[in-house]
Parts: structure tokens; sequence; C-alpha cells
């Protein structure tokens, strides 16, 4: 698709100004239903779009992501514009400088519609636990759109973008993607600077796109990736064009799958639907076999571990001093500590500026990190993910790629879940591995699945491939998507 | 195991986050649901396992110890975040 419009712009069949207010318009006219978007820049956009209009007037060489709209998840910086992630506790920030991958697509000329909708700093697996609206899916608005990147998903899957940033710390790209039926991608922990993202689990979170197709989001990971000199953790790159990698071919490629993921729990149709792909990857030439992950069944005990003692740490910052909301009214509190009047500011900005989830996994997270209770849990759960990551490079020297089904289910229908968190974080059950071992994975749809409702569901796949091995997972992916 | 309803209350005061009685009840089954969940962990050796430090090894990752150099307008605009300001200070409540 990016590439169609592209090519659009240099013929001068059309605008960047025209198609930024087409979508704009599209927005408008749809948004009220889908509810994607929590902030519009329409200034900015309409901004950088004249001033790609003016380089191709002038015959200037632009990127092939010039001009062309797109969607950030709110849990990244764009300086000047509000950023909330979807708290209370930011609703007033105004982010002062440009996340690392924003700065890279500012340089492409790419153009901002605005920011889209999440779970309160991206910790939910629906899109329902933001502070101020629930994202509906486009395939059905009585369900969710999946989350955290929620709002990313939906405004790509309803055309209110053409494609969009997310974060992924245990799914949050792949699962809306699967339930959206559209490409996200989450790659190589240290692929993408973290840098302007608001942290969530920082050994976890990763930047990816969200696009309608494969080769879409091929191109805007290779923009958004390399070094930055602000997070210690990314890779170097050397000017890699994911793009270029995308032959279709994979018939001399080895696919494993995994035989604990085939376990009880996945949804009967979904199970159809995935052997269905995996007996075409076998038609095009793919050797498949089955692997076996031996501590997956952990992975989500560990990941429930490891994501909230980062994410109580991550969030001390909140407290009403430096930036968003402060709570004014100290006399709610019963706790007697210390210079009581700060410490009431904490104990009330965080009260009524936090929603209940981020409080839960706080409270977890301290817990988990308190004198006496380190060694057991966390200690014990950074072990653990040694484990799964040493099942990782076993199997990654076995097959080239390891296929599941994204989620084990298709989308569900809103306020079905958040009464039980447990249950909620089940969703992430196939996702989460690739985030602690570190590993590249992309979510592409395999098809849709016919509900008892008589509503048609998409569903994703998902390919882990080794590390830094974006170019593999991608390819392959696509070649699925073209035959 | 259920938490009790003190050690509700003194994780909530370590994470500097108030609570009212009538949430601690909730809170206490939700935490000890989930916190019943890791036990599966238990059952897993791992004495002689190394824990993860960074997933892809990178270590020792630095930069040049200098100045770094700050506009004025993004000092102002970080200033202007703060709930309260005075001059360029962020003004902080008495702690004393």
């Amino acid at each position: 698709m990016i590439k169609e419009l592209h090519e659009k712009l240099i013929s001068g069949e059309t605008t960047s100004t025209k198609l930024t207010e087409e979508y704009f318009g599209k927005i408008e006219k749809k948004d009220k239903d889908i509810q994607a978007y929590l902030t519009l820049t329409k200034d900015l956009a309409l901004e950088q779009a004249r001033a790609v209009d003016e380089k191709i007037k002038k015959g200037e060489a632009v990127d092939i992501l010039a001009g062309l709209p797109c969607a950030i998840k709110d849990n990244m910086c764009i300086a000047g514009v509000r950023t909330t992630a979807a708290s209370k506790i930011l609703d007033n920030y105004i982010a002062p400088y440009d996340a690392t991958a924003i700065r890279k697509l500012k340089e492409k000329k790419a153009v901002f519609l605005g920011k889209t909708n999440l779970d309160e700093f991206a910790m939910g697996s629906s899109t329902e636990n933001s502070a101020y609206q629930i994202t509906r899916n486009p395939n059905d608005l009585e369900r969710v759109p999946g989350g955290s990147s929620g709002g990313s998903a939906a405004a790509v899957a309803g055309d209110e973008a053409v494609w969009a940033l997310g974060s992924d710390t245990g799914g949050s790209i792949r699962q809306p993607a699967s339930f959206c039926g559209i490409v996200g991608l989450k790659p190589t922990y240290g692929r993408v600077s973290r840098h302007g993202l608001l942290a969530m689990a920082s050994s976890l979170d990763q930047i990816g796109p969200l696009a309608k197709t494969v080769e879409d989001a091929a191109i805007v990971l290779s923009r958004i990736i390399g070094e930055d000199g602000k997070d210690a953790t990314v890779a170097s790159e050397f000017g890699k064009k994911y793009e270029d990698y995308l032959t279709g071919d994979i018939s001399k490629i080895k696919i494993g799958v995994p035989k604990e993921y085939m376990a009880d729990g996945m949804d009967e149709k979904v199970k159809e639907k995935f052997q269905e792909a995996v007996d075409k990857f076998k038609k095009m030439g793919a050797e498949v076999r089955e692997i076996s992950l031996p501590h997956s069944k952990y992975s989500l005990a560990a990941y429930y571990l490891i994501m909230p003692s980062e994410v109580s740490s991550n969030l001390a910052r909140f407290d009403g001093i430096k930036y968003g909301f402060r709570a004014d009214d100290q006399k709610d509190s019963d706790f007697d500590g210390i210079a009581r009047n700060l410490f009431e500011t904490y104990l009330d900005t965080r009260k009524y500026g936090l929603g209940k989830e981020v409080k839960r996994r706080i409270f977890l997270g301290t817990y988990a990190l308190s004198a006496g209770y380190y060694d057991a849990y966390y200690l014990k759960a950074q072990k653990v993910r040694a484990l799964i990551k040493k099942d990782f490079e076993e199997t990654l020297e076995e097959v080239d790629f390891i296929f599941s089904p994204t989620t084990p289910e298709t989308a569900f229908k809103i306020g079905e879940k958040t009464e039980d968190p447990l249950r909620m974080y089940l969703s992430d059950v196939f996702t989460i591995s690739a985030n602690l071992s570190g590993v590249p994975a992309i979510s592409f749809p395999i098809g849709k699945i016919n509900e008892e409702d008589g509503k048609e569901l998409p569903i994703g796949g998902q390919l882990m491939g080794k590390w830094f091995d974006e170019e593999g997972i991608l390819n392959a992916a696509h070649a699925f998507e073209i035959n | 195991m259920i938490l009790s309803k003190d050690e509700v209350k003194n994780i909530a005061s370590l994470a500097r986050i108030g609570i009212e009685d009538k949430e601690i009840e909730d809170y206490q089954k939700n935490l000890s649901e989930i916190l019943d969940y890791f036990k599966e962990l238990e059952g897993l050796d791992t004495n002689s396992i190394e824990p993860i430090g960074h997933i892809t090894g990178r270590s020792d990752v630095s930069r040049k110890d200098e100045r770094g150099e700050v506009a004025r307008k993004e000092r102002e605009d970080i200033l202007n975040n703060a709930p309260e300001r005075k001059d360029n200070y962020v003004k902080v409540k008495s702690v004393l």
C-alpha cells in the first residue's frame, strides 16, 4: 500500500495535502464509532504534508514514507504534542522532545495524523484500560481491538491511517494486529531505540510497525532502526532496507511448530485455521516439523513477575512533582509517614492519577522486589528467563522460524474479561516468549473465522526468528501473504 | 496464599499509592490470586542457572563524559510541564 501511494505522489496523481485531508475526512466519519485516536495533530500534519508537496513539485527526491499519513501510539513523544499514555496522570503533559523513532520519521518526512489510544501505560490486552475511551474493533464494533496498541491497530484496520507505530512489551503490537486482521512486528530487543517511549518494562519494551501488508511493515521498520546514543541497548545497523529482502522464496526454509503451544486452551477453529496455514507453508516448499520449547509453560508466570517489577520502578517517576497531574487534596490518606506534606502529595497524586490495572501491577512489582522476596520472585524469574532463552537458542539451531497462532482465540467482546485479570493475561500466552527471549516476531493474517454470532473475525499467525533476523520473518510472512 | 490487610497497606505505602479501606479486600483477592499463579515456578530447579542480564548480551556501552546542551526552548518546555515552578526551578512541597 505504501509503494502505491508513494507512486501516486511522485506521479502527481495526488498530493500529500489531499491525501492527508482525505484521511482526516475518514477519521471524522469513522472515529466516533471506532475511537482509535486520543489526539489529532491536524496543524502539524498539514504543515508536514505541504513541505513534502513543495519538495515533490521542485522535483526533489523524497523517501517512500514521505507525505504518507500515519498514526502514533500515545506513549511516544512528539515534541509539542500532548502525550498521555492514556493515563490521567499525564493528562496535561506536552512532550518537550521527539522520541528517536519520531525524529527518524520526521527526517523521512512522514505525516503524523495524531496519537492513538492504548491501555494505560501500555498495560493491558484490550485497550479497555484507557483512562479516556474504549477503542472498538473495526471488524465488529462490539469487540475489543486487542491491546495495548489497540488504537494504532484499529486506526490501520479501519483505514484511518496508512500505517502506525505501536510498542510491544508482551504482545502489544502482535495481539491487536491478530485481532484486527493486519500485520504487526515486534523487532529484536535492541533493534529500535526506546528513547522517548514512555517506559513500561525496560528489558522487554520495543517499538514496531503496524501496517496493512508485510511489505509496508518492512518499509517502516527500515526507517526507525539504529543507534542514537540515547539507548545503550540498541544494536548498530548498516542502513539495511528490509523491503529489499522480500523475495517471496521460502523453498529451503525450516519451520518449527512448538508442541507446547498446541496443547489445551486453544479455540478449535483457531487450531483448524492454523493447520491450514501450516499446509500452505508446506505447499510453498517449506519444511515444517514439530519442535519443543520445554520451558514455555513457565513463561507467563515469569513474565508477570519481571514486567510488574520493572513497571513499579519505572512508574515511580509519576509523583506529581516534575510533570503531569498533582493532587492537591491531601485529606484522604490515613498513612503516617515522615514529611507528611510531601508524602501525602505522592499518595494522593498516584491514587487519583493512576488507573486500577496500573496500580495492581505496581503493587505486584513492589511486593516482588521488597525485602525478603527478591530472591524468590524477581531473581527466580530472571533465571527462568535464562532457561526460556536457551530453549530458543537450541531450537533456532534446528529450524529457521517458529510458527504458531498469534493468539489462542479471536477478538473477545468488550467487557468480557475486565473483571478477571488472570484470564486477560492469558491472551498473551503465545506472544510473551518473544519478549522474554528478545527474538523478533511478526503477526500476519492467516484467515478469518466464522463466529457463532455470524460475525467473521480475523486471526493472525506468528513467526518468531533468530535474534536480528527481521528480514527472515518478514520474507516468510510476505511469501505467505502473496501466495 | 492470602495477603493480609496489613501487607496490602504496607505494599501501598512502599509504592506511594493511597488506597481506601474498601479497596483493600479487592487487592487482597486479586494480588493473592496472581501470586498463587507464580507457584508454578517453584517446581523448577534453577540453582545452577545464571539470571539473565541483557538479553542480547550487549555490555559496557558508554558515551563520552561530556556536558550536553539543552536548548533554551526545550528547557522552558520541560519546566512548563511541572505542576509548580518558580523561576528556573521546579517547586516542591516542604520536606521537613
